[in-house]
């Protein structure tokens, strides 16, 4: 399968197989300026398989979102068709409005007007804590 | 200003400063009799609790001050559907400072973020309850004359039981602290407070046998275990009997050991042990009062 080369733009390779859709969500990229090319189940050496997302005129993108949803991935960021730099992303302290907590004890799940707020409490284990009742995101 | 949401909200030399005010109106309580003369404290018990109700509105009556509030959901105007925020914005606008009860956790985070007074945590669902963890260190201080170096034993419900997390993340900020945690293997502490204890590098043992670490203890915490956390009436009882503190069980311990528990509790000790010199949770239940008038006082600056 090939897809045109980016002459500016985004290259997200390595995430992992099966989660290029809830990339494409979180990110809103059906809202993206540019063209957008999912790929999924791409033979890789490293991990077996993996998906791909190829973003052409897009430049910036919400870098907590991806590190949340994709930690492990590799950023390709493209000018001129030129591959300018690679980024590895970390976990962001805090995810705000991305997700919302689970706990149905929480306060979030029935106060009107609040962020739903998450800090990073383990960065080993990724775990994310809601701000409010402390509960663990998995 | 201040509030108070969660215990780690306090500093260890906040806390020091807390259980010295509640010391000296225990020994000298007429010296604070108009300390909070033409205040109002609103106690807001979306979730009912008679005992540290009252507990609240005896500290502030003690301190000279009146207390306006409900004592149920039912009553109040989040049955009409009130958010949190615009009942606390309202409230304030009435008294100088609220202590909140609420059975959804983190509603008293949101009273704070929105309140112009001081808001006091007074238990949210199974999240912090932490002027129950005042309470238990102003005991442990009057009992032991320290909060450092002790081997404090937890026993019961270690999974469910708030007041034994916030109460094991309040010690472990001290020096010398050794955690005995006897429970059945359904109900241990859960993962992040033993990652807390690992992370701290702090001494804990688990174990499911409550009579062979009994001697080492200088406290004891007992908690209640409760019929509906298990999944069968058979386990509920086989368990419940090991973890009743019994005048046999008390004959292992130190003469020095303190019995701590927040109330209520139901069997798991037997009332033969109350009039053991050891027995402490009655004098802890009156420790509450003293120590939430400490903390009132000290949010309301005066
Ligand atoms: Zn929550």
């Amino acid at each position: 399968m090939k897809i045109d080369s980016i002459q500016n733009g985004i290259v997200i390779d390595h995430i992992p197989a099966g989660k290029a859709m809830q990339v494409y969500q979180y990110l809103k990229l059906d809202e993206a300026e540019g063209s957008v090319a999912l790929l999924q189940n791409v033979p890789s050496r490293k991990h077996g398989k993996k998906d791909i997302i190829k973003l052409d005129g897009v430049t910036e993108l919400d870098w907590n979102i991806l590190a949340f949803l994709a930690p492990d991935c590799t950023v390709n960021v493209i000018a001129d068709g030129n591959t300018v730099e690679k980024k590895h992303l970390k976990l962001p302290e805090t995810l705000t409005d991305v997700i919302v907590c689970k706990n149905p004890r929480c306060i979030t799940t029935v106060e009107p007007g609040l962020h739903h707020i998450f800090k990073l409490a383990n960065r080993e284990t990724g775990v994310y804590r809601c701000v409010y009742c402390e509960s663990a995101h998995n | 200003m201040r509030h108070l949401i969660d215990i780690l909200d306090l500093t260890c030399e906040e806390i020091d400063e807390l259980l010295d005010t509640a010391d000296s109106i225990i020994e000298n309580p007429a010296a604070y009799a108009t300390r909070c003369a033409g205040k109002k404290l609103a106690t807001l018990f979306f979730e009912p609790s008679t005992r540290t109700r009252l507990s609240f509105e005896a500290a502030m009556y003690e301190l000279g001050g009146h207390v306006i509030g409900f004592s149920d959901a039912a009553n109040s105007s989040s049955s009409k559907g009130e958010s949190v925020s615009d009942t606390v914005r309202v409230v304030g606008s009435y008294a100088d400072i609220i202590a909140m009860r609420h059975f959804k956790e983190g509603a008293p985070m949101v009273a704070a973020m929105k309140s112009t007074v001081p808001i006091i945590n007074a238990g949210d669902g199974g999240h912090n309850h932490p002027t129950q963890t005042l309470t238990d260190l102003l005991t442990i201080r009057r009992e032991k004359g320290r909060l450092d170096n002790l081997t404090v034993g937890f026993c019961g419900d270690l999974k469910f039981g708030r007041t034994v997390h916030s109460l094991i993340s309040a010690l472990s900020r001290y020096e010398g602290i050794r955690f005995v945690l006897v429970s059945p293997k359904e109900l241990q502490v859960p993962d992040y407070i033993k990652d807390l204890l690992t992370e701290k590098e702090l001494s804990f043992i688990e174990t499911t046998d409550l009579e062979s670490t009994l001697p080492e203890m200088d406290i004891l915490y007992m908690t209640r275990v409760q019929k509906e956390r298990f999944f069968n009436e058979e386990d509920y009882l086989r368990l419940r009997d090991s973890y009743i503190l019994t005048p046999e069980k008390m004959r292992l311990a130190k003469q020095t050991l303190s019995v701590l528990h927040p109330l209520p509790r139901v069997n798991e000790i037997s009332v033969e042990v109350d009039d053991d010199p050891r027995a402490c949770y009655f004098r802890q239940a009156k420790n509450g009062k003293f120590v939430r008038m400490a903390l009132i006082c000290k949010l309301l600056e005066v």
